[in-house]
């Protein structure tokens, strides 16, 4: 056993906790960016100008008129930027732009006294315009060449051969339209300088150090005069990776150009019409089964609709390519991956990050074909499960591959799949106008950063003379329960209660360079990172400890407060007796950890490597009714069974795998991203923006009984305390949704014929559906007279 | 004239805030941030807070509602709870404790609001007392009402913790000041006048005043819920200048079920009328859980949704098919118009800028056969694509009367004439809705958006009537 993956006795990892945060939560006394902003009564409010083209030049902007509305301050326009007019660290975001490139691009800020004055500053300012064509679907932006990034091939064997030999081949295409974060709270920074000339940025981030780097080169200041903090975040979901920074360089800029707090939040139609979200995807295959029902090749292409600048994309696409095998063994697999430039927002990270979308694929390949093939879809997924000793097809080797036939079987007896299924049959054989389906769907997700150098991370852990700790490290909290868990590591590490430890707000001048919280690799690295510190500063208490009670340091052990000799002994000293008598010899009671994850390597020009550090899984099995008349579908019951390693916080973790769920039955059925694609004025407006329009899960989607059951003996060797990441494999559970629905859309046809379902299942693609079902018995049958 | 309103047992003044801000924002600039703002449009719950109304029996009833849509200055003289008022960190109400302790909370930013919509539904009088009826997911043991929460969306979660929190709710303890002030009367409705010349905001206290109010304003905008206007000032930007506040005159606030006739006055609450008629009109009783959520049906009233006069409202379809009138008043007297001949085209009526809605009027008996179909994306919390309402009497199998409403087929709701036609006089089978089906899908006009396309709408138009034939076919041949 590893001593990262080693849990000692009386660990407080492993103890179902609720959320650090909740007791705020209920109450309404734990605040969020905005929250401390209303709070600065002298802060200035930002209004966007957005352009109402989907391509366009700005020939002329005119603020004359804005600066002569009462309250209005000052408009912010490229003219008061001091350093780089760039928002991304990719260098292809001007901050004001130029050259509108999508619906609602903003093109300036207006600073007011208070959020009316702005915007009523905002609908004054006059720009003039020049309309350029403008490539808003896929397909346009394919026909016109329109694309960005590297194109990257996963290339294992001879997948056109294997093709041509195989008994069966099925062709496939299936356009993907991505889906929005609809984090609950919107976009929001607060900027101010203290007395000494240091900017103070409050940003809903969950990357505060790229927040820092592109305010600094805005600005035209080095790093060291910015701190970011990122108290809490109201949901991230990837959509705070890299959307805030340019807003926090607006807050900046106009703090900087007013020398007053300057304060941005979006509403919900400015953030959903100006943040990027999760690509759309187009992806074609073609896939060879043998006899048996053995996938013996695959050929795709993968087409991600990327918006109008690169953001994160060439990184969700590689993710993409690396999951397009989710659980199965595919000896011979061709997926070319490219990535369009369109005039849409820039998309970006989205929990799974591709990996959703590769996924997708497979798993509508396997529902797909299963009809054709004769073989029931749960039998045929299970078949073609990796065993142990394969390799994934970028080389990597398929570390636990025993779990997803562990998991699956018993995820099986769990929820009485088969006798479910019979009863199904026999309601489906007697109802005419509601069909029942069950499905069940395996997951296998890499962790780790794809990029290896984001594998790092920093904390800093303080003792203090009284015994009490105070942790701080580098990742960011949107509701993942990550500061709960790193309370629970620190606790454990340095064997104190949990109460005996506080975790401070999350800032760039206290941990420095840390990665982005995403990937869900936030519990590994800083877990890692926080234990790091943690045990420096146990070591050094041991010697102090170890001559008090006359026992080597090595013996020395620390539980619940308690400082003993071997085997918990008495005499005991209190951990409190410990700090005080180490600060009194003059002994570094505060470190700083640090950690990175060993053993990675990708080569993205071979396509080749060890990128994970390992893999998580879990299957669901899903159960729904359509009803036949509307194509209006109910969850009846979803089991999960779902694989953390050794949690490390057993609520936490059993709220994201529903949470997650949830999310991506979201995208899957419900979620519409509808953009104007006509020639008409309004040309590459997003349609769907705002609540009413872009309907997210709410309690009517929520499976009527819902078990979601954690994976026992799973220890991780390769992580802390055992651990393994949790917040985005489980998005990928609902496939089970979407193949469960296509099982009861089946049963309103003839048996065998394979059922091809849109891109997001809604009750009107699922009565479609049916009614193709239907009209495919109706049709025969009356030839037959 | 000074306004003020007690939010959390404190007397507040309203302070400078115009005409137009909302209580959500209100509340934030006086530092009770736990109203959160997720969507301004009252979609998501996150900005919910308890306003204490009169109930039927001269108590009090706490009633969750959207702080995002109702203006600040509509609170005049009421009392509010907000999550922070409801309980602190040292002393958690049982919602919050509930809702903590489950894991009910993840990123948190929605929690304020779900603890109010849950504490509304915590100190309902009636809740423990009903009988659970039956199991259809949507009840606790403990008799909550999981539509109580159809109005608060989440993120995080995917509700499963915030279900179990809600269904592991006691009742309220003996010394609970909240659950106390259920007992004595709510606060009485203030006449209120607020803002400035370029923004106003008026509430009469008599229907004689808000009349005479229009009458020398003809361009003022007549409010009741705000869960229309509400939206318009928060996402388009509207800014009247005059809105006159009908929410709490008497006379817009009847309830009445006689031999004849049932009458529900237009500024009684969806949920008002819920509770008034508990099920005496099944048709409306199938509409109110469809009815966008609970937070909007506790202020959103018939009369509103009649005075927008929007093709897609819910109450229209079912109020044609129940063949009501509307009763126009104006200080020239009431006039009582046929809702079929109320609508004149897009968000255009018979209404005369001086006339309020003073009520509606449903005429008794009530047909035999009455449903309502509405198709949407999400069963809870959603807008019509379609809706269809049915009321046909069918006696001896035959059936004699028909009336359907329609919804989100034309620029205004419309009846489906020639079907009805079709229907009167035919027996009730498989080939009458068949005919029926067919028929129907001729009526109006529907269009594609981002909701449905145009032919699945017209497709549900005649799958509704399919649907209600083989749901109750036992009346085809009934004798």
């Amino acid at each position: 056993m590893s001593t990262l993956s080693a849990v000692p006795e009386d660990a407080v990892v492993g103890i179902p906790e609720p959320h650090e945060s909740a007791v705020g939560h209920v109450t309404g006394t734990a605040q969020y960016t905005d929250d401390i902003a209303v709070r600065w009564p002298d802060a200035l409010a930002a209004w966007p100008v957005q352009a109402p083209h989907a391509h366009a030049r700005v020939t002329a902007l005119r603020t004359e008129a804005a600066r002569g509305v009462p309250g209005v301050v000052h408009v912010l326009t490229a003219q008061d930027v001091p350093g780089v007019n760039e928002a991304s660290v990719f260098g292809d975001e001007p901050l004001f732009p130029t050259e509108v490139m999508y619906y609602g691009h903003p093109v300036c800020w207006v600073l007011g006294e208070t959020p009316e004055a702005a915007r009523l500053g905002a609908a004054a300012v006059e720009v003039e315009y020049e309309p350029l064509p403008s490539l808003i679907t896929v397909a346009e932006a394919v026909a016109a060449g329109s694309f960005q990034g590297t194109q990257r091939v996963s290339r294992r064997g001879d997948a056109e051969a294997a093709l041509a030999a195989a008994a069966h081949v099925i062709e496939g295409h299936h356009e993907n339209l991505g889906q929005e974060h609809f984090y609950l709270e919107t976009q929001a920074s607060l900027a101010c300088y203290d007395e000494s000339g240091q900017l103070f940025i409050q940003c809903s981030t969950q990357h505060p150090g790229e927040a820092q780097e592109i305010v600094a080169h805005v600005l035209g200041l080095s790093n060291n005069a910015i701190t970011v903090q990122s108290l809490r975040m109201g949901g991230g979901f990837g959509g705070k990776e890299t959307q805030p920074h340019g807003f926090a360089a607006i807050a900046a800029l106009g703090a900087t150009v007013t020398g007053r707090p300057v304060r941005v939040r979006l509403n919900r139609t400015q953030d959903i019409t100006i943040t990027g979200k999760a690509p759309g995807f187009d992806l074609v295959w073609k896939a060879g089964f043998d006899d048996n029902g053995m996938l013996v090749g695959l050929t795709a292409t993968m087409t991600a609709d990327g918006g109008w600048s690169i953001d994160l994309m060439e990184a969700v696409l590689s993710r993409a390519l690396c999951h397009i095998d989710n659980a199965y063994w595919i000896p011979a697999i061709e997926v070319h991956g490219r990535i369009v430039k369109t005039n849409k927002v820039s998309h970006t990270a989205f929990r799974g990050f591709g990996g959703p979308q590769g996924i997708l694929l497979i798993e509508d390949v396997f529902g797909q074909c299963a009809p054709a093939l004769g073989i029931d879809p749960a039998e045929l997924r299970r078949r073609n499960f990796y065993t142990p000793g394969q390799t994934t097809p970028y080389g990597q080797t398929v570390k636990d591959a025993e779990r997803m036939p562990a998991i699956w079987s018993q995820l099986l007896d769990s929820s009485a799949f088969e006798q479910r299924s019979s009863e199904i049959a026999a309601f489906n054989a007697t109802s005419e106008h509601l069909k029942r389906g069950l499905a069940i769907t395996p997951v296998k997700f890499g962790i780790s950063f794809n990029k290896t150098l984001f594998n790092q991370a920093g904390a800093l852990v303080l003792v203090y003379q009284d015994g009490s700790v105070l942790i701080n490290h580098g990742g960011t909290e949107m509701g993942q329960g990550l500061h709960t868990k790193m309370l629970q590591v620190a606790a454990t590490a340095l064997g104190v209660p949990r109460s005996a430890v506080r975790l401070a707000p999350t800032r760039t001048d206290k941990v420095p360079n840390a990665s982005a919280t995403s990937a869900s690799t936030g519990a590994d690295l800083n877990g890692g990172a926080v234990k790091n510190a943690c045990d420096q500063i146990r070591d050094r208490m041991a010697a102090v400890a170890g001559e008090m009670l006359g026992v080597s340091a090595a013996d020395v052990r620390f539980s619940q407060g308690r400082v003993t000799g071997p085997g918990g002994s008495d005499p005991a000293l209190t951990f409190r007796e410990v700090a005080q008598a180490a600060y009194s010899q003059r002994v570094q009671l505060s470190a700083a950890g640090f950690y990175r994850t060993e053993g990675l390597h990708w080569d993205p020009e071979t396509w080749s490597g060890s990128p994970f550090k390992y893999f998580a899984y879990g299957a669901a099995a899903t159960e729904v009714e359509v009803d036949g008349f509307t194509g209006a579908y109910r969850i009846r019951r979803a089991d999960i069974l779902h694989d953390v390693g050794d949690s490390l916080s057993p609520m936490i973790d059993i709220g994201q795998v529903e949470g997650g769920f949830v999310q991506g039955l979201g995208w899957l059925t419900l979620e519409e991203l509808q953009w104007d694609t006509s020639d008409g004025p309004d040309r590459g407006r997003l349609l769907t923006q705002a609540a009413s329009t872009y309907k997210l899960p709410s309690f009517s989607e929520m499976p009527e009984e819902f078990n979601v059951a954690l994976f026992d003996d799973a220890r991780e060797e390769g992580a802390i305390y055992g651990s393994k990441a949790v917040g985005e494999p489980p998005l990928m559970l609902a496939l089970s949704v979407r193949e469960a629905l296509r099982q009861a859309i089946a049963d309103f046809g003839p048996a065998g014929r394979p059922v091809v379902l849109a891109a997001q299942t809604t009750p009107e693609a699922v009565f479609w559906a049916v009614k193709e079902a239907r009209d495919s018995v109706t049709t025969p049958a009356l030839a037959d007279r | 004239m000074s306004i003020h309103l007690t939010v959390n047992g404190q007397w507040r003044p309203l302070g400078s805030a115009t005409a137009h801000a909302t209580a959500l924002d209100w509340l934030r600039d006086n530092g009770l941030t736990g109203c959160k703002e997720g969507c301004a449009e009252g979609e998501c719950g996150a900005c919910a807070i308890l306003v204490a109304q009169p109930d039927a029996t001269g108590g009090t009833t706490w009633t969750a509602v959207n702080a995002c849509l109702v203006p600040v200055a509509a609170l005049d003289g009421q009392e509010i709870i907000t999550s922070e008022g409801l309980g602190s960190p040292d002393r958690l109400h049982p919602v919050q404790d509930a809702m903590a302790r489950g894991g009910g909370s993840q990123c948190g930013y929605c929690t304020p609001g779900f603890v109010c919509s849950m504490a509304a539904e915590f100190y309902r009088r009636d809740r423990a007392t009903e009988p659970t009826g039956d199991p259809d997911h949507e009840h606790g043991p403990n008799g909550f009402d999981l539509h109580a929460l159809s109005g608060n969306l989440c993120r995080c979660t995917g509700y499963r913790p915030i279900r179990d929190a809600a269904y592991s709710l006691g009742s309220p303890e003996q010394d609970d000041a909240v659950a106390l002030r259920r007992d004595r009367p709510a606060p009485e409705p203030v006449p209120t006048v607020h803002g400035r010349s370029d923004g106003r905001f008026v509430r009469p206290s008599t229907l004689d005043d808000a009349l005479s109010v229009l009458t020398e304003n003809p361009a003022a905008v007549v409010v009741a819920g705000f869960t229309d206007y509400g939206v318009e000032v928060n996402i388009r930007g509207r800014r009247e200048p005059l809105v006159v506040a009908v929410d709490r005159i008497p006379e817009l606030l009847t309830l009445d079920f006689t031999d004849e006739f049932v009458e529900i006055g237009a500024s009684v609450s969806l949920s008002e009328a819920e509770r008034f008629l508990a099920g005496r009109i099944p048709l409306l009783a199938q509409l109110f859980p469809q009815f966008a959520s609970r937070l909007i049906r506790n202020r959103a009233t018939i009369g509103g949704n009649l005075g927008t006069g929007s093709p897609i409202g819910d109450t229209p379809p079912a109020l044609l098919a129940l063949d009501a009138d509307v009763i126009l008043a104006s200080a020239e007297g009431e006039r009582e118009v046929a809702l079929s001949d109320y609508f004149t085209g897009y968000r255009k009526t018979v209404r005369r800028a001086d006339e309020l809605i003073r009520a509606i009027r449903i005429p008794l008996p009530l047909a035999n056969l009455t449903a309502f179909h509405k198709i949407a994306k999400r069963r809870f919390d959603d807008i019509s694509s379609v809706a269809v309402a049915f009321a046909l009497d069918v006696r001896d199998g035959i059936v004699g009367e028909a009336r359907i409403g329609l919804g989100g087929v034309a620029a205004t709701p419309l009846r489906a004439r020639d079907t009805e036609a079709l229907l009167i006089g035919r027996p009730w089978n498989v080939e009458t809705a068949r005919a029926a089906a067919e028929a129907i899908g001729r009526e109006g006009t529907p269009m594609s958006d981002h909701r449905a396309s145009a032919e699945y709408r017209t497709i549900m138009l005649s799958q509704a009537v399919l649907k209600l034939h083989a749901e109750s076919p036992e009346l085809e041949g009934a004798a």
